[in-house]
């Protein structure tokens, strides 16, 4: 238990940024381009962490529970979720709805401290951050159903536990691959990234998750980019477990399917964001019923 | 038992001595709070006096009134609706010291206190009664207390309105129960309850409506609920909290304890009250949402929440329909602690806004902003309930909501069985969690945060301690049974077993021992945040707070730039359009060198004020002209009606 709880959160703490440069690498691989070097998120964090802080006179302690709850909501969700084929290391009955609404405590804490701040730029990304996730949740429990359906009980453990390599072979396969995709599109908006939001603009009037960090800075925004990229991996977990349900038996090997199959999804959001359009803003809650509405259909295959 | 009766008699005659105290005096609202406080504290020893040994309370004694018993009876049910009860209302006691003063207050402080304690001792009445006649008292003592603490401030015009709709839903409300206890009384014999899981009559389905129109109405369950809003928002703010936080669910009391009567309970009974509960929730949030006035949009919260107390009893329900303990279990008791949660965190809510109002003057949301600078404590206790309510960890929300989640799961292992729609509750409650969290960043950030808004609000004051450390108690509360929930299962379980799910009292214990993790889970978080937001605030201890916020360029930013509460709720409200029909007006800025606009929405509410006032009107309407036309002053008209109506009386005799 505690080596597996050493080595959960090692795998997280380490190889979390990675992701993103990935991401970056694969869009400057589209573009023709050589890009950012693959660790600078590590570069920026180092960077961050050695600077001094800049408060505005609006703000109140508020703004900095932000990052504090940011950071450390994927570090304890982190133990709730099995990564690939190791176990997570704290498990229960009903433990996935406590991984959700840790996920709800984060983004709370998020919109307020973009809300301290008296900016207009920063309420707007609030709002839409609030706006787009009340649309992103029944697919998540619509999704966690579909799989509570397919084990015999009601933790992360045992909802991504071995028995997914048959059910992908079962009826239930299709099941699975639709939530498959629903879980994709929650992961994309739930890490603002193309086509619902776009990392990259920092001043424009269409992002969301970016806007709402404006005034951070020095270690705080160093805790959310630290933060950002925890919660990517997590959600990502989710989605690697779903994909790539093998057992080796050894912790290595798992390790390292795991790592693979995250490697993979990173490219997969890369090239996404570098073949796709951002949508315009007032599609974004249609495209979300979309995928609440696939996931729906996904429910209604298993309990048929 | 005697501990109950002191309870009673203590809270209830709270504030007749003040009646003859002067008018200007303080010894008067002393007394009747020193009054509630010794009732709560007794009524609180007889609550733990039922937990501690187990077994139920009671107390009978003929009485010359039909059913012939004067029957009290404390057991887990009841507790479970008291131990919130007792908390609000002896916090409510002390905050009115300070909230309305007899001083400040000289025409109504007097008339306050009267009906609070009226209210709370009769609500304490009727949780224990086990006589329909006995109940239909305490019940319409309440009802009329009610009214008069609505009315409180009877001047005003919207006052006296909210007190009218209020009211005439209460009686009709009545009416219903009236005709349940008869039906009631005729099918058990008596009307003294039956004991629970024995009664077995022809008429279950109609008592069963009957109930859940009476209780529903009370309650506001969805279409019902068209008095709460306006009357939440009329009430003075600690009056508020006891309506909002303990009334409303003496409606849920009612359907727990006639639900708990019947032997058999049909499917349709569990899927109405599911689907309600699923209305309630999903529209009282997307109400809410769209609301300026705070007080306004707490009680539309109160809509949400009773919407999630019925998705808990309707899976309950539908548990004991298809013979699922599990399902009984976790539905009922996430029922019955959302209950207490619910009276907890909405307390703190309408006490802290009452403190925010008392400070701006006004209770339009959009004249708040930068709050928590100028009311520290209050911000704090009022962000602490806010999470809460949204249901999130490590609060007392997320334990009910995950035991109400947990069922929603059950039926997943039923195969092929037409319980499996039940599943629906939980990304129901999935939607209505993440929009009452989008209300709640919304209300706490136009509120509390960024720039003040208005004068008045840039020159708040700090709420007297004597009003904080109430909402401080609570919030205590809320943070006890998010951390250490297992401290309640014993009566959670009690209350099951007593409600009729006795065959699943041996796997009881499995259905809630998760709780434990749950509790560990919070404490970590604490842990966590507390370690890293100390880490945090010791770096940016030396950090200067010297410079604006960036505006993008823009070199002038002014408080009004910010976002407000409509423009935060307009893409949520949009989407909830077509039941809303949010009315708007201006925005349009037209042409170069534009003149100032202005723009104002406003959401009134869809079944009170676009279907029955208008249906009303209506009938009124009608009717006038029916009878302009039959008694229009004409004497020979007058005669031919005499001359029709002895040719009918002959026709009717001779026939």
């Amino acid at each position: 238990m505690i080596a597996g709880l050493i080595l959960h959160l090692a795998l997280l703490l380490i190889f979390a940024p990675l992701l993103l440069g990935i991401i970056t690498k694969t869009k400057a691989l589209f573009g023709g381009r050589v890009g950012a070097p693959l660790l600078q998120l590590y570069f920026d964090l180092a960077k961050l962490w050695r600077k001094g802080f800049v408060f505005s006179r609006t703000t109140t302690w508020v703004f900095l529970a932000g990052p504090v709850v940011g950071l450390a909501v994927p570090l304890l969700a982190s133990l709730l979720i099995p990564f690939g084929a190791l176990q997570a290391p704290v498990s229960f009955e009903g433990d996935l709805i406590l991984f959700v609404y840790l996920f709800g405590l984060s983004r709370f804490f998020t919109a307020t401290a973009a809300l301290d701040t008296g900016s207009s730029f920063e309420g707007m990304g609030a709002v839409r951050e609030v706006t787009f996730s009340c649309l992103a949740e029944p697919t998540v429990l619509f999704a966690l159903l579909v799989l509570a359906r397919l084990s015999d009980g009601l933790s992360l453990n045992s909802l991504l536990g071995a028995h997914l390599l048959a059910d992908w072979h079962s009826p239930a396969g299709a099941s699975l691959g639709l939530i498959l995709v629903c879980l994709f599109v929650v992961m994309l908006v739930e890490n603002s990234r193309i086509p619902f939001d776009d990392p990259n603009t920092h001043l424009e009037l269409t992002m969301i998750h970016e806007v709402m960090v404006l005034d951070h800075s020095g270690p705080a925004l160093g805790m959310i980019l630290y933060g950002a990229s925890l919660k990517m991996m997590v959600l990502g977990a989710l989605l690697v477990r779903l994909a790539l349900p093998w057992q080796t038996g050894w912790w290595v090997t798992d390790a390292l399917v795991f790592l693979v199959g995250l490697v993979g999804i990173a490219v997969l959001i890369g090239v996404v964001e570098s073949i796709m359009a951002r949508l315009r803003l007032p599609r974004i809650p249609q495209m979300l019923i979309g995928t609440s509405l696939l996931s729906i259909f996904a429910l209604v295959l298993v309990l048929r | 038992m005697l501990w109950l009766i002191i309870a009673i008699l203590l809270t209830t005659l709270a504030g007749v001595p003040g009646l003859f105290c002067s008018r200007n005096g303080s010894g008067g609202e002393r007394l009747a709070c020193l009054m509630s406080l010794v009732g709560c504290a007794s009524g609180l020893v007889a609550v733990s006096l039922i937990l501690i040994s187990g077994h139920e309370l009671r107390m009978e004694f003929p009485w010359s009134v039909p059913g012939g018993v004067f029957a009290l009876r404390l057991d887990a049910i009841s507790a479970a609706f008291l131990l919130p009860l007792i908390l609000v209302v002896a916090t409510g006691a002390v905050y009115g010291l300070r909230y309305w003063p007899q001083r400040e207050n000289p025409a109504n402080g007097r008339k306050l206190r009267l009906f609070y304690g009226l209210l709370s001792g009769s609500m304490i009445l009727l949780l224990t009664s086990r006589n329909g006649v006995l109940f239909l008292m305490g019940w319409e003592v309440m009802a009329l207390a009610g009214y008069f603490l609505i009315t409180t401030e009877d001047h005003k015009e919207d006052v006296r309105r909210a007190g009218f709709i209020y009211l005439i839903a209460t009686h009709t409300g009545t009416l219903a129960l009236f005709a349940l206890f008869a039906l009631l009384g005729e099918a058990a014999g008596s009307l003294v309850y039956p004991a629970a899981g024995t009664l077995t009559a022809a008429s279950s389905g109609l008592m069963f409506l009957l109930g859940l129109f009476g209780f529903g109405m009370k309650a506001g369950i969805m279409p019902l609920h068209i008095w709460l809003p306006d009357a939440h928002a009329a009430a003075p703010s600690h009056a508020s909290a006891i309506l909002s936080g303990v009334m409303i669910k003496t409606g849920i009391y009612g359907l727990v304890r006639l639900t708990s009567f019947f032997a058999v309970i049909p499917p349709w009974w569990g899927w109405t009250v599911l689907v309600l509960g699923v209305i309630s929730g999903i529209l009282g949030v997307a109400f809410a949402l769209a609301q300026h006035d705070i007080k306004r949009l707490l009680a539309y919260h109160s809509v949400e929440n009773i919407g999630i107390i019925a998705l808990g009893l309707g899976l309950a329900l539908l548990g004991r329909s298809y013979h699922v303990p599990e399902l009984v279990a976790l539905g009922l008791a996430g029922c019955l602690l959302h209950v207490a949660n619910h009276g907890l965190f909405k307390s703190i809510l309408f006490l802290s806004a009452g403190s925010v109002i008392h400070a701006v003057g006004t209770r339009n949301i959009d004249s708040y902003g930068g709050l928590l600078k100028r009311q520290p404590w209050t911000g704090l206790l009022f962000l602490g309930s806010a999470v809460a309510i949204c249901g999130l960890p490590p609060f007392n929300g997320f334990i009910s909501e995950w035991l109400i989640y947990l069922g929603s799961f059950q039926p997943l292992k039923q195969a092929h069985s037409p319980l499996g729609m039940a599943v629906l509750a939980a990304p129901a409650l999935a939607l209505i969690g993440a929009l009452a969290l989008a209300c709640f960043v919304k209300v706490f950030g136009v509120t509390f945060l960024g720039e003040p808004r208005s004068e008045a609000a840039a020159h708040a004051h700090e709420a007297p301690r004597c009003m904080l450390a109430p909402m401080a108690l609570l919030l205590v509360a809320c943070v006890w049974v998010g951390l250490l929930p297992t401290t309640l299962v014993p009566i959670l379980q009690m209350a099951v077993v007593n409600w009729g799910g006795a065959a699943g009292s041996t796997i009881l214990g499995s259905s809630f021992a998760p709780l434990g993790s749950i509790s560990l889970a919070g404490w970590s978080l604490v842990l966590l945040l507390g370690l890293s937001a100390f880490w945090l605030k010791r770096r940016s201890r030396t950090a200067p707070r010297n410079v604006g916020t960036w505006g993008c360029g823009f070199q002038f930013p002014t408080a009004r730039m910010q976002y407000s509460a409509s423009s935060f709720a307009d893409s949520l409200v949009q989407l909830f359009n077509f039941v809303l029909v949010s009315e708007r007006h201006g925005g349009k800025v037209r042409g170069f060198f534009a003149k100032p606009a202005k723009f104002e929405s406003h959401t009134p509410d869809v079944v009170l004020d676009r279907v029955l006032a208008p249906g009303f009107a209506g009938g009124a309407w009608l009717c006038q002209r029916l009878r302009a036309g039959v008694q229009n002053g004409t004497i020979a008209l007058y005669l031919l009606y005499v001359v029709l109506a002895l040719i009918a009386l002959m026709a009717f005799f001779t026939y």
